[in-house]
């Protein structure tokens, strides 16, 4: 789907085609639609998927640890943190990959400002922690601003406003790649611990007289959520509303058990990003940026969601 | 009867003052220990401090003849189940679901329970009544029922000891009734218990011994008939208080009295 149109014929053909000519080795046929399917889009499509899911993994597993199901995968402030390294990127570099890798990096600093914020005060249980996310996310949003208001307003003031609305216009193989690290072990390590987040939603003292070890536990998942969360933010840039409502629309589907809701949030997640990205492509003659689609779409889902009160919590 | 819990001067402070001190009982196999005071006089705390949710300041906590304070929680929640006063719970897990959740310190940290476990779960729910229950969402059902889906998931653990922390509040006569019913058929079975009351009467029913929390200091620690007496209820609670036989229903009975 897109501007450029393929026939459906011809697209069996090309992956027919490509699939022959990889498992004899042999060239690959060049044509235009070949590399329009197989550099453009497929990567695109292997993106959105792994963006959806991401959100989608990070946002229901910080919901079962916050116990508190309006939780984002932003809770830790990584959105602003992971926009305020790509600004930096674009200031300083204007390399896609150094906004790539700081946005990364900042995502993952915002979180451990928030927890060592929430160690040195004391915090029991997770209100301290949340109100840390809060600090530390508003200090990264004015800075934010900042970078904003430092900005060449021809060049680097756009690309800024376009990075934090989110898309995957300019997805290449190569930037897939090396997200695939993180976010792997941030699922795989989210997806075998997915009983225990079950225990964690019980509160702190209840887990604990499970045999549970609750602070080491409640830390791991939320590295791993947010390295998979700073993995998806580098490379499409804030996408919100995904990370709350697919954990909701999955928890209806299959119940509260994480055993199953997890997974499902991913399969989920994955869909709905494919399906919005589509969207955002083929609505209009320009791309419209993929955060105010899944704003768009993703807000009367909720308020529906609201009005039939089968939001799968008490 | 063999030993299973020994508290030795056990005390434990939030802040600078003790909320207890010098709290020393034991219980054997099968036995019921009622643990009476006002509120606020730190019954929950001393339950939490035994089941290992609270590290106590000084004194030690024995299970089976094991100190707690050197036992991981894992191995901690395979002797002890706790259950709680109140349990707020955000999901609407079924009963199930939530049951096989005491399975957590028989179960390894990447794993998920299997058809053992469901087992398991199923039969703690048998236990206490509720087999019927097992596909309902916790949130559609009543306060007596709750409380039972909290024993059977503390069954379900397969501990030596039970602790309860005031299992009846909140809940009607026949419900108190049904779960102090419930709590003599464990301890029948071999469980000891620990279980915090606000009704002195109540350790008539199910108790084997008694004891009495109040000012800081465990009071008195005796069968239940020593303990549960007008002259230490009287002072405990501030209140008069009256013990007397029934003659045909063959049992003591503790009432208050107004003045």
């Amino acid at each position: 789907m897109g501007r450029y149109q393929v026939p459906v014929s011809v697209l069996i053909d090309d992956i027919m085609n490509t699939i022959t000519a990889l498992s004899f080795g042999t060239a690959i046929p060049a044509s235009t639609h070949h590399t329009v399917l197989f550099s453009v889009r497929l990567p695109r499509i292997l993106a959105a998927m792994l963006v959806g899911c991401a959100l989608s993994v990070a946002g229901v597993s910080f919901q079962g640890v916050f116990r508190n199901p309006l939780v984002s995968p932003y809770i830790l402030g990584v959105g602003s943190g992971a926009g305020f390294g790509a600004c930096l990127g674009i200031l300083l570099f204007d390399n896609h990959i150094m906004i790539q890798l700081l946005a990364f990096i900042f995502g993952l600093l915002a979180m451990f400002a928030a927890i060592s914020m929430d160690k040195a005060s004391k915090g029991t249980g997770t209100l301290v922690l949340v109100l840390s996310g809060i600090i530390v996310s508003s200090i990264f949003t004015a800075l934010i601003s900042l970078a904003k208001y430092a900005a060449d307003p021809y060049d680097e003031l756009p690309e800024i406003v376009f990075w934090l609305m989110g898309s995957l216009s300019s997805i290449r193989y190569s930037d897939l790649i090396w997200i695939i690290v993180p976010m792997f072990i941030g699922m795989l390590v989210l997806f075998l611990l997915r009983w225990r987040i079950n225990i964690l939603s019980l509160g702190d003292e209840e887990a604990r007289s499970l045999g549970v070890n609750v602070d080491k536990m409640r830390l791991i998942i939320i590295i791993c959520a947010t390295l998979v969360t700073s993995a998806a933010v580098s490379i499409s840039g804030v996408i919100g509303w995904v990370g709350l409502v697919v954990p909701h629309i999955s928890r209806m589907i299959v119940g509260p058990n994480y055993n199953r809701l997890l997974p499902m949030s991913m399969v989920c997640g994955a869909s709905f990003m494919l399906l919005v990205d589509d969207l955002a492509r083929t609505v209009s003659v320009t791309e419209i940026p993929l955060g105010i689609i899944t704003s768009l779409v993703g807000a009367p889902i909720f308020a529906y969601l609201i009005k039939r009160g089968r939001m799968g919590w008490n | 009867m063999e030993l299973i819990l020994e508290v030795d001067s056990l005390s434990y402070s939030y802040g600078k003052e003790n909320v207890f001190e010098n709290v020393s009982f034991s219980l054997r196999s099968g036995e019921v220990m009622c643990i009476l005071g006002p509120n606020g006089s730190g019954k929950s705390t001393l339950i939490k401090c035994i089941a290992g949710i609270f590290k106590p300041a000084t004194g030690s906590v024995h299970i089976m003849g094991e100190n707690t304070a050197s036992l991981g929680a894992g191995k901690i929640a395979r002797r002890i189940g706790y259950v709680p006063q109140q349990n707020e719970v955000v999901f609407p897990f079924t009963v199930l679901d939530f049951v096989v959740m005491g399975r957590t310190p028989h179960i390894s940290i990447f794993a998920s329970p299997g058809a053992k476990d469901m087992k398991i779960a199923r039969e703690s729910l048998e236990m206490v009544g509720i087999g019927d229950l097992t596909e309902r969402t916790l949130g559609s059902l009543s306060g007596g029922q709750r409380q039972m889906v909290l024993i059977a998931r503390a069954l379900a653990q397969e501990p030596t000891l039970l602790l309860l922390d005031e299992p009846t509040a909140h809940l009607d006569f026949g419900n108190q009734v049904l779960v102090l019913e419930a709590v003599q058929k464990l301890a029948s079975s071999g469980i000891s218990i620990v279980m915090n009351t606000h009704m002195p009467d109540h350790a008539f029913l199910v108790g084997s011994r008694a004891a009495a929390l109040c000012n800081r200091r465990l009071l008195a620690v005796d069968e239940v008939s020593a303990v549960v007496n007008s002259e230490i209820m009287s002072s405990v609670y501030g209140v008069n208080v009256a013990v007397r036989e029934i003659e045909d229903i063959k049992r003591k009975v503790c009432v208050a009295m107004l003045k």
